[in-house]
């Protein structure tokens, strides 16, 4: 099966998903990518509180990202 | 003589750090379960061998980008004052990300030991590590430890001092970038050799690397040297060729290295024989941080705190007062009857302070809770839960930690801004703090809700005190960040740490940490506070008096009801020629409009800016000066029986909310202030905050009181 590319958001809770590319200013990126978060990198949706933050597990920690943060993070579906 | 050695430990958010700092010095303090809870740079010493060893505890921090306040302080204390080892503590469990923060140490060339902490944890969840394997292939020695168990300590402080000693034999090793970005590297480092006063400070590899990576403090130094144009001149022409080659920004392909690096040593030596899955606490998650049931579930949570703590501190604070009546008691007949020293010390030291101490047990059980809840992990769940809300008032979901540690107390409160990166967010979160009901403001209130609302209102009534903080510390933000600071939200990220079992021992660490700090306040400012408003309400000691009390009690000798009243007359007027009763009644005009213009509690309001509690402590003194017999009352019956000049009782349900409503959200105490003119570096602030809270405390209170008496609600 294959997807297209899509923001985090919009990912349902439950699905694992790669990261393809993170659309943000560089200082941001650079943060993402100091707490394991970047390009390539496999990780799961777990609680999606849309419009609202979401939790993520990515290689083994969980962590919460704003909506704004979680728009620009683009993801493809398994 | 022994021989000295500074270890710093740093490492990511919940790796375990403090508790391995904790095993190593003994010293107690705090274990918050969400990230970013050790800001303050704290330092512990032990006797190891024949050795003094000085541990220093960095703040939990990812990278050493200098992207936060925290990395910052992180980086200084290890490029500045040169430790002789530094401990880096990964979380075994998530050994790659960990390892990040490891590579940019090796980079910067400090000697360097890896804890792998949790070991016990990722081996059961299948991680096996090759461990001299491993330790070769990043240059540096590893250690396995569970620090709750206290495992592997003393192999760590060993390791540590082979290190300092020169007698371990491994060879550094470093992230290589790959030919293209090498040799740009070296290209820079050719440069920056000129600089000497540059070299002394830094390696120039990390200073190459790091340049490349734009790092903004970095920059800035090189900025302020004698070859700055030269070197960022190449710096620059290296970034350009580099992003033509690979296309991409720079962070990332060195950040991509970096993790490169670390899974290809990994790959060679770490074995997962399954996968990981934190089941255990997703499970609860699925309850707790759900959609529907997550704001309800966090509301009845908080409900519950303020019921625990009032319900429970009840009978120990009969305690408390049962104590401080019999020292005073004591000292009173100790000391010579009538004298200043006897009124000093019983009234205004016994007195004043005793009323303050008979809060402890509720700000203690505060405390507590609210270690209940950072412990078992489920503070970090708040913030997420809390995010769609506080996203309305432009502030995200980490912004609500300081906001739920300002129930404790606001100085805590405040320095826990310092996680939040962007400056406008930081601000506002610590300008709304005050309106945050602390411990220190319940005294007030348990001492008015208590004389004037009945047993089964109490806690209602105290809830909706903190719900009216919240609200305004809400709307305050919302136009602050509308007017004052305007722009986007930045973002939100967070790490979620698992659920965890708080330990009894850890719980009642820190609710003694937090505790002690109101403690040493009672000890110190409120001690004095207390004095200094001893002395004006009792000075001068000997006023003109309307009549000659003495004489007219000489006379009524015979007649005891006739002297009681005498004595209690004297000491009225006593009290209002005053220099405290002078004061009192220049500025309680200003409070007439909100249905307290009183003097006695106009000067406990003056006394309030010292510390809130004062205002108890304050009425305390006052009110057991004004009174002729010995026998104590307590200060609530007192209360309910004052009456204004006119004869009508000064205290009614509404007057007594008005005023709690005022004393919520009046001036910060002096300390408050003092942490917000330190965290935000400018006395600007500072007053800003303590003018804003006092004109929002006087316009709500009217509104509570007059609107009050229009729908009828007292008189």
């Amino acid at each position: 099966m294959r997807g297209g590319l899509l923001p985090l958001t919009m990912v349902v809770p439950g699905r694992e998903v790669t990261l393809i590319s993170i659309a943000s200013g560089r200082g941001l990126r650079a943060r993402l990518t100091d707490m394991g978060l970047f390009e390539g990198m496999k990780l799961k949706v777990i609680h999606s509180h849309r419009p609202g933050p979401c939790i993520i597990l990515v290689g083994g920690t969980r962590l919460i990202l704003g909506h704004g943060m979680a728009q620009k993070i683009l993801v493809k579906e398994e | 003589m022994s021989k000295k050695l500074t270890i710093a430990l740093a490492g990511n958010p919940n790796s375990g750090k403090t508790t391995v700092f904790n095993n190593l010095t003994g010293a107690r303090q705090h274990v918050g379960n969400y990230p970013g809870v050790t800001v303050e740079k704290k330092e512990g010493t032990l006797r190891y061998r024949d050795y003094e060893i000085n541990v220093v505890d960095l703040p939990g921090i990812y990278s050493l980008t200098a992207y936060s306040i925290d990395e910052l302080v992180a980086r200084n204390f290890v490029v500045e004052e040169k430790p002789d080892v530094v401990i880096d503590i990964i979380d075994s469990s998530n050994l790659e990300r960990n390892l990040y923060l490891a590579t940019q140490f090796m980079e910067l060339g400090v000697p360097l030991v890896l804890a792998f902490n949790m070991y016990d944890l990722a081996q059961k969840q299948g991680v096996n590590v090759d461990k001299n394997r491993l330790s070769q292939l990043l240059g540096c020695p590893i250690v396995f430890t569970v620090a709750t168990k206290k495992q592997g300590m003393d192999e760590l402080l060993n390791e540590a001092i082979n290190l300092a000693e020169g007698e371990t034999k491994l060879k550094r090793t470093t992230v290589g970038y790959g030919r293209e970005i090498e040799e740009e590297v070296r290209k820079i480092e050719e440069v920056l050799l000129k600089d000497r006063s540059l070299m002394q400070k830094y390696p120039s590899r990390w200073l190459a690397v790091k340049s490349l990576e734009n790092d903004t403090e970095v920059i800035k130094e090189v900025k302020e040297n004698v070859y700055s144009g030269e070197i960022l001149g190449q710096v620059e022409r290296s970034a350009k060729h580099l992003e033509g080659i690979f296309g991409d920004s720079l962070e990332a392909i060195i950040a991509d290295r970096r993790y490169g690096f670390i899974s290809g040593a990994c790959s060679e030596t770490v074995r997962k024989t399954y996968e990981v899955r934190h089941t255990i606490s997703d499970k609860i998650d699925k309850i707790l941080v759900n959609r529907i049931l997550g704001l309800p579930i966090f509301l009845g949570l908080m409900w519950l705190v303020f019921k625990f703590t009032f319900k429970l501190s009840e009978p120990l604070m009969g305690w408390v007062e049962a104590g401080q009546e019999a020292l005073g008691n004591l000292f009173s007949g100790m000391l010579p009857e009538g004298s200043a020293l006897q009124s000093l010390v019983v009234d205004g030291i016994i007195g004043g302070v005793g009323s303050v101490l008979v809060f402890v047990p509720i700000i203690f059980l505060l405390f507590l809770a609210i270690a209940v809840l950072e412990d078992s992990g489920y503070m970090a769940r708040a913030a997420f839960i809390m995010d769609r809300l506080m996203h309305k008032i432009g502030l995200h979901g980490r912004s609500f930690i300081p906001m739920l540690l300002g129930f404790g107390c606001n100085l805590p409160a405040i320095m826990a801004t310092r996680t939040i990166e962007d400056r406008r967010d930081r601000l506002v979160t610590i300008l709304v703090n005050p309106f945050i009901s602390c411990g220190a403001r319940l005294p007030v209130y348990a001492l008015f809700i208590g004389a004037f609302f009945p047993q089964e209102k109490a806690g209602s009534v105290l809830f909706s005190l903190y719900l009216l903080g919240m609200a305004v510390a809400i709307l305050m933000a919302k136009l602050f960040r509308k007017y004052l600071f305007k722009g986007e939200a930045s973002p939100f990220v967070m790490e979620l740490p698992p659920y965890r079992i708080p330990t009894i021992k850890g719980l009642f660490i820190h609710m003694w940490e937090r505790g002690v700090v109101y403690l040493k306040k009672a000890g110190t400012i409120i001690f004095f506070g207390c004095i200094l408003i001893w002395f004006l309400s009792n000075f001068p000691w000997n006023p003109r008096y309307s009549k000659d009390y003495d004489a007219l009690i000489q006379q009524a000798q015979v007649n005891e009801q006739l002297v009681v009243q005498l004595e209690s007359e004297k000491a009225f007027e006593k009290l209002e020629k005053s220099y405290a009763g002078k004061l009192g009644r220049t500025i309680a005009p200003i409070f007439k409009p909100l249905g307290f213009g009183d003097w006695k509690i106009s000067v406990g309001l003056v006394g309030g800016f010292v510390a809130k509690e004062i205002v108890v402590g304050t009425l305390g003194t006052l009110y057991s000066v004004g009174e002729a017999d010995e026998e104590s009352e307590s200060l609530r019956q007192i209360l309910q029986e004052e009456r204004r000049p006119d004869g009508n009782k000064l205290y009614s349900p509404l007057v007594a909310y008005a005023l709690m409503v005022f004393v919520l959200l009046y001036m910060p105490c002096v300390a408050t202030i003092a942490v917000i003119k330190r965290e935000t570096n400018s006395w600007k602030w500072p007053f800003f905050a303590a003018f804003y809270t006092t004109a929002i405390a006087w316009i709500i209170a009217f509104v509570v009181y007059q609107g009050g008496r229009l729908v009828g609600l007292g008189i």
